[in-house]
């Protein structure tokens, strides 16, 4: 998702050759990593990290987990027992249904990413291409869309889902690809709000004239002058969006509207079945379900707001390069000192250390300007 | 200041064809009122950003459009490419009318026209490296075959404008380069096509003064080379006066003066030219001549003054300038500036409506109740103040109308360019059946 910002590489950097588009690409991603200090690095270093493990997971489900998603016996034939605590053949134990706890949550971290990879695709894809449009065209075009946006605004998140399931249930069926729409149709007013607006300042760009008066066409100057100019905020979104987009596609699970059980894991599902084993004292059918949710949407958060905070030019706090200045020798020192005071211009109040007045004198000014400049 | 070296003579003033002809070329944009107005769809005002321009750009030569902030320059400039719709007019172009093509057949004809911006900070995409964007123009004209091909045309223009070695600039982005090194690679961009027409906006008003004289030199010398026609749009006369053969002072959307660079700066005919050449800025100590530049602002471009435009601001002006109900409340501003707020204080009750005219009246009527005479008196102390003020002399007439005040000024001539010498001007001091005295 960072893959999209566009590099700027200092001057001071040697001319890149060869393959710069790659090039530029990487440091395009690695420019956050880089940037960042403090919390916020913390943030997206922690966010990156938990992130990359939930997709390693997802990746490497069939070799991680111990068994199938819907699998209630052993390869013995022999039925799982239910509700078997945590041990030695089921590590998270089993549920009600007698699903292996530790494979389900396993092949669930499968689904939550397949679904919110595809709703972040269709939803940038719609939201970006729609936002572009309405931003450049504007007239009629722009008010339609944004009369439709704000209505697709209006409602509530999980209502909106949750109609947008259930109508399309009938036509695609209950697998991640109802699930991936449903959410898209939350999300698509966000990009588009976002990317109409940065297009309808970047339209008055004199580079955009500049395009018009080379003969450029609209759809030209759209995807070569202004796409690639008003995507830059789309990343922080996009990564806080699909943080977003798991707890609506555990919601829709739990509320028995997303994926239907025989077609996939899934961790809302799975909490939901474990509601009334609570009670009961079983405590683990409830327990790894709700904490992948918790270290996934907590990854991605974190990723986002770190992004957030070096990318955003109103709140990023750049690392400061710590400048050294050289120290003063001792024969300067004495000098300086000898100097009578009223023979020094700019001075108004008494020197008596050497040391006090350092920064006033020359050596050290001069370098404390070219610290400035870097 | 230099003068333009000699290298670059006027082509042969023939008959040889234009290059380019504009003809009565008008730009007027609609000013939206308030959200009221637009409900009840009263007409909005109009800002007449070009008003009836006529020029005829020879090829090879360097025009320069001359004015104030305001004047209608740029947008002149931009409708010659195209670039803004013009609300009536001719743009003849070879045979073709560019004030009439449609947006989608303009953009063949665009790589023979093409733009130098003001600001090349912001006239480069800045995710784009130099390579693809000076190359952009080519691909989307159709005029390589390959990647390979565009770049290689791409590392030519660089050595030609000065971006050398260019390899070192292919793969760099904007943001890497220095201002002077952006206009070089906004003009690489421009000629790379081999266009015939260049607009040039300002193109060194945002660069360093070091670099400055660089970039007009490098221009002179494509155009020597590559057969450029220049419209040069600027503000400054010094650089006009170096780069231009011709030039074109405009004011408020109009020519007021045309004609080669030397007969204008030896012998400007047009007030507002005098005062623009008296405005530049002169390093001689000696030199403490009052400067009598013009009084006031640029007017409004919304309602602009009756007749000629300039003359609230002209010294010279006299009857037939276009006198109108504003610049007699203009006169009493003038008047309670100098005398103070007692004055103020005691005309202004008296001159009351003339406070809220408008439109352009040659004729007004102030009621003044039952003070009729106060306000004649009045009018005659002001005349005998200032006697000398232009607008005295477009005053016809002052008559008392039963409890009003009725002054009449002289019916205004707007002014068409007049041939004087080799310069076209538009003032009536140079018309010899409107001026006996000038």
């Amino acid at each position: 998702m960072a893959t999209v910002t566009q590099p700027m590489p200092g001057p001071g950097r040697t001319p890149v050759k060869g393959s710069t588009r790659v090039v530029r690409l990487l440091r395009g991603i690695a420019r956050p990593y880089r940037n960042s200090h403090g919390v916020g690095r913390f943030m997206l270093v922690t966010g990156t990290v938990l992130v990359v493990l939930m997709l390693l997971t997802a990746v490497f489900a069939p070799l991680i987990a111990t068994f199938g998603f819907s699998q209630v016996a052993g390869a013995d034939g022999q039925r799982f027992m239910n509700h078997a605590e945590p041990g030695a053949e089921h590590i998270f134990g089993t549920t009600t249904q007698g699903f292996d706890v530790f494979s389900r949550v396993v092949w669930g971290a499968r689904t939550a990413v397949t679904v919110v990879l595809l709703a972040l695709a269709f939803s940038l894809f719609l939201g970006v291409l729609l936002g572009l449009i309405a931003g450049f065209v504007g007239r009629w075009v722009d008010r339609v869309l944004v009369m439709v946006m704000d209505a697709l605004f209006a409602l509530p998140a999980l209502l909106l889902a949750i109609v947008v399931a259930f109508l399309l249930s009938e036509y695609v069926g209950g697998g991640a690809s109802t699930a991936a729409l449903a959410i898209t149709a939350v999300y698509v007013p966000q990009y588009f709000r976002v990317v109409r607006a940065a297009t309808v300042s970047a339209k008055e760009q004199t580079y955009v004239e500049a395009a018009r008066a080379m003969g450029a066409r609209p759809a030209t100057i759209m995807f070569r002058y202004l796409l690639t100019n008003v995507i830059q905020s789309v990343p922080v979104i996009a990564t806080l969006n699909a943080a977003d987009a798991i707890l609506t596609l555990a919601g829709l699970g739990f509320l028995g509207y997303g994926i239907q059980p025989t077609e996939a894991a899934e961790w809302g599902y799975d909490l939901q079945r474990a509601v009334s084993d609570t009670g009961a004292g079983i405590w683990w059918t409830g327990l790894y379900p709700g904490l992948a949710i918790v270290l996934l949407v907590m990854g991605l958060t974190l990723m986002g707001e770190g992004l957030n905070e070096t990318m955003n030019p109103a709140i990023r706090v750049r690392r400061l390069i710590p400048i050294s200045m050289p120290e003063l020798t001792a024969a300067q020192r004495t000098k300086a000192a000898q100097v009578p005071e009223r023979d020094r211009p700019g001075q108004d109040r008494p020197v008596d250390t050497g040391g006090e007045d350092r920064n006033s004198r020359e050596p050290g000014s001069g370098e404390t300007g070219k610290g400035g400049a870097a | 200041m230099p003068t333009k070296p000699e290298l670059m003579t006027t082509p042969e003033q023939s008959a040889e064809r234009p290059l380019m002809e504009i003809r009565d070329l008008k730009v007027h944009y609609e000013l939206r009122g308030s959200a009221l107005a637009r409900l009840v769809g009263g007409e909005g005002e109009t800002v007449k950003a070009v008003d009836g321009v006529n020029v005829a750009l020879r090829k090879g030569e360097v025009l320069g459009l001359v004015g104030e902030s305001g004047s209608g320059k740029t947008t002149l400039g931009r409708a010659l490419l195209g670039l803004v719709r013009p609300t009536s007019g001719h743009i003849t172009y070879g045979d073709l009318d560019l004030a009439r093509m449609p947006q989608r057949q303009l953009r063949s004809v665009r790589r023979r026209l093409q733009m130098v911006f003001q600001d090349p900070h912001a006239a480069l995409n800045p995710s784009m490296d130099l390579a693809t964007a000076i190359g952009h123009p080519l691909r989307i004209h159709k005029l390589v075959k390959s990647k390979a091909e565009a770049r290689e045309r791409v590392r030519e223009t660089l050595e030609r404008v000065g971006l050398t070695p260019a390899d070192q600039f292919l793969d760099k982005l904007p943001a890497e380069l220095s201002g002077g090194q952006k206009q070089r690679a906004v003009i690489a961009r421009a000629i790379i096509c081999g266009p015939e027409l260049l607009v040039a906006d300002e193109p060194i008003s945002m660069l360093d003064m070091s670099v400055r004289a660089k970039i007009l030199e490098l221009m002179l010398e494509l155009g020597r080379d590559l057969d450029l026609t220049y419209v040069y749009i600027t503000h400054d006369l010094a650089t006009a006066k170096f780069f231009c053969d011709r030039v074109a002072i405009m004011y408020l959307g109009r020519v007021v003066e045309i004609g080669p660079t030397e007969e204008i700066f030896a012998d400007p005919k047009h007030p507002y030219t005098k005062a623009l050449l008296r405005a530049v800025p002169d390093l001689d100590p000696e030199r403490k001549v009052p400067r009598d530049l013009p009084r006031g602002e640029i007017p409004d471009a919304a309602a602009p003054p009756h007749g000629c435009s300039f003359h609230p601001r002209c010294p010279f002006a006299f009857e037939p300038c276009g006198w109108e109900a504003r610049d007699l409340r203009a006169m009493f501003e003038r008047r309670w500036i100098r005398l103070g707020e007692d004055a103020l204080a005691r005309e202004e009750p008296l001159v009351g409506e003339l406070t809220e005219v408008d439109a352009h009246e040659e004729m007004v009527r102030v009621r003044a109740g039952g003070r009729a005479a106060e306000l004649t008196a009045l009018l005659e102390e002001a005349r005998a103040d200032e006697p000398d003020d232009p607008l005295w002399k477009g005053v016809e007439r002052i008559e008392s109308d039963g409890g009003a005040v009725v002054v009449r000024f002289r019916p205004g001539i707007d002014p068409g360019l007049l041939r004087v010498n080799a310069v076209d001007v538009a003032c009536h001091l140079h018309d010899p059946n409107l001026s006996h005295d000038h």
